[in-house]
């Protein structure tokens, strides 16, 4: 029985996957009760590649990740995930897409009725693809990725904040997804805490090579994330000054009142002229 | 209070009804294709009828014996206390057992529906089982609709045969009746119509929990106070048309059967 996670393969795709794009944003736009949310987002997440939303709260960041999903559809523009239009997807359809990717939800949204196993294995159980031995092996693996593995038999409400943090990003992994998304990770925890997500993130990115999507009002987040890489042998998080790598792919996207002000790396970020920009980063 | 015009008022309860048109043509059509969750099904029998019992038990029993105290004073000035039998078993049978029956259930379960389902939506419960790749309506919404309406029939059987007993009860000792007679007259009164009509309504009355405590938990909105009005909601919403859906019921049966 194997129960390592190996990263994901990619399933013949064509359009805007062919073209390198896990994710493909066209003129998007969403307004909520007359508020326009996203007006004109276009953006592109190249595979194996980790793009970190900025923006102060409301402007729009979690709405892209639902958006990404099909949780929620946009007023007009086109959205292309893993080579498929979610925009004008059934959602029969994209249950199956969804299938594909992982997703951190920002209050970790861990089922409050089932416990730590039982949330990691969920999507697996649903899948009927294993057996109940393959299925244990996985959850046990993804829980020792997060290091919690005496979690398993836990409820979610015996755990704190930083641990349920954890146990969310265990079961968004368990499936070996090609996308990963993370809806404010690090939001209400501790500076401490907060790094440790961080470095599971980076540990994900440099470890499985997969595409992700971190929204973050945290700009700490983004630049540790983009000036360090994780050493598999060390098994730690180390500075990419100790060790220049060239496959480490994080760049910034900023948000401000719907629309994308900033599209690039943390160097351009840090040269940028742009007031907003500017008094962001200050 | 922000105050809302008229015609938005309509679009809202419009949009309101089609959405949950939508959730229970679906609940039903899920019965058509995979998967299907047999476990969850048997889960909330458990839940619905089990935990039901006990309340359906008292109520079928106080409902039959008050019966039996209050038909008693106008069959005994006609000279009929002897009809005490079929006066409760035909009532029990065809009307208050289903929709007592019907409203304790959906007191109980709907507005456990509606917060367990609403708490869930609050905290993006809901919402993670949509990315995992899960149909809540599936994995959550056919499995209680499924076992409510088996449930609330079973649950019916067992009130109406309660009722009839504290009808008994009260029969025998209150009013001296003949234990012989009041079951003889209240069993032979029943024809397969009554039985037929009293057990067609908790079908009805099982889909109208089940989707309204359903509908309401799944669009719950701002935190535990949205909650807690979405529990509400569902209580008043399933009771009201539990007794309007009898109505009809009732009389489409009855025209059926003349």
């Amino acid at each position: 029985m194997s129960t390592t996670l190996s990263p994901p393969h990619s399933a013949g795709a064509p359009a805007a996957e062919q073209r390198g794009a896990t994710i493909l944003f066209e003129d998007v736009a969403i307004e909520f009760e007359e508020k326009m949310v996203l007006d004109g987002v276009s953006f592109r997440l190249p595979r194996g590649e980790t793009k970190c939303l900025l923006g102060i709260a409301g402007a729009g960041k979690t709405t892209i990740l639902k958006l990404v999903l099909g949780l929620i559809k946009p007023d007009r523009g086109r959205i292309t995930v893993l080579g498929q239009d979610v925009s004008a997807m059934p959602e029969e359809e994209l249950f199956e897409l969804r299938g594909r990717i992982g997703m951190v939800f920002q209050e970790s949204a861990l089922f409050d009725s089932l416990t730590v196993e039982e949330n990691v294995a969920f999507r697996l159980l649903e899948e009927r693809k294993l057996s109940e031995e393959e299925i244990h092996g996985r959850v046990v693996e993804a829980l020792r990725f997060v290091e919690l593995e005496h979690t398993l038999a836990m409820a979610p409400s015996e755990l704190s904040g930083g641990m349920r943090r954890r146990v969310a990003i265990a079961r968004a992994m368990v499936s070996e997804p090609e996308l990963l998304l993370y809806d404010s990770p690090t939001g209400g925890l501790d500076p401490i805490t907060s790094t440790t997500i961080i470095e599971l993130i980076v540990k994900q990115r440099d470890v499985y090579k997969t595409s992700s999507l971190l929204v973050s009002h945290r700009l700490q987040d983004g630049f540790m994330m983009a000036s360090h890489y994780f050493d598999t042998a060390a098994n730690e998080m180390r500075p990419l000054s100790q060790a220049p790598r060239t496959d480490v792919h994080t760049t910034f996207l900023v948000l401000r009142e719907g629309k994308v002000i900033f599209d690039g790396s943390s160097r351009e970020l840090a040269a940028s002229h742009d007031e907003y920009i500017r008094e962001y980063i200050a | 209070m922000e105050l809302i015009s008229p015609s938005e008022l309509a679009k809202e309860k419009i949009h309101a009804v089609q959405e949950y048109s939508l959730l229970a043509g679906r609940s039903i059509g899920n019965l058509f294709s995979h998967p299907r969750y047999m476990a969850d099904t048997l889960q909330q029998a458990d839940v619905i009828g089990v935990g039901s019992l006990s309340i359906v038990v008292l109520t079928g029993f106080f409902t039959g014996a008050v019966l039996a105290l209050q038909t008693s004073q106008t069959l005994q000035q006609f000279g009929s206390l002897s009809l005490t039998g079929q006066v409760v078993s035909l009532s029990m049978v065809r009307e208050l057992g289903p929709v007592l029956t019907g409203l304790m259930v959906a007191g109980r379960n709907a507005s456990g529906m509606a917060s367990e389902l609403g708490s869930m939506r609050v905290t993006e419960q809901i919402d993670a089982m949509r990315a995992l790749g899960t149909d809540p309506t599936k994995k959550l919404v056919t499995p209680r609709v499924v076992a409510t309406i088996v449930m609330l029939f079973f649950l019916t059987i067992i009130s109406d045969l309660l009722g009839i007993g504290g009808g008994f009860m009260v029969a025998s000792l209150v009013l001296n009746l003949d234990a012989n007679q009041y079951w003889t007259t209240a069993y032979q009164s029943l024809e397969f119509k009554d039985v037929l009509m009293g057990l067609t309504k908790p079908v009805f009355f099982g889909f109208v929990i089940a989707t309204v405590g359903c509908y309401y938990g799944l669009t719950a909105r701002g935190g535990t106070q949205g909650v807690g009005r979405a529990t509400t909601q569902a209580v008043v919403a399933s009771s009201v048309l539990i007794l309007m859906v009898n109505f009809f019921v009732t009389k489409l049966l009855i025209a059926w059967f003349t």
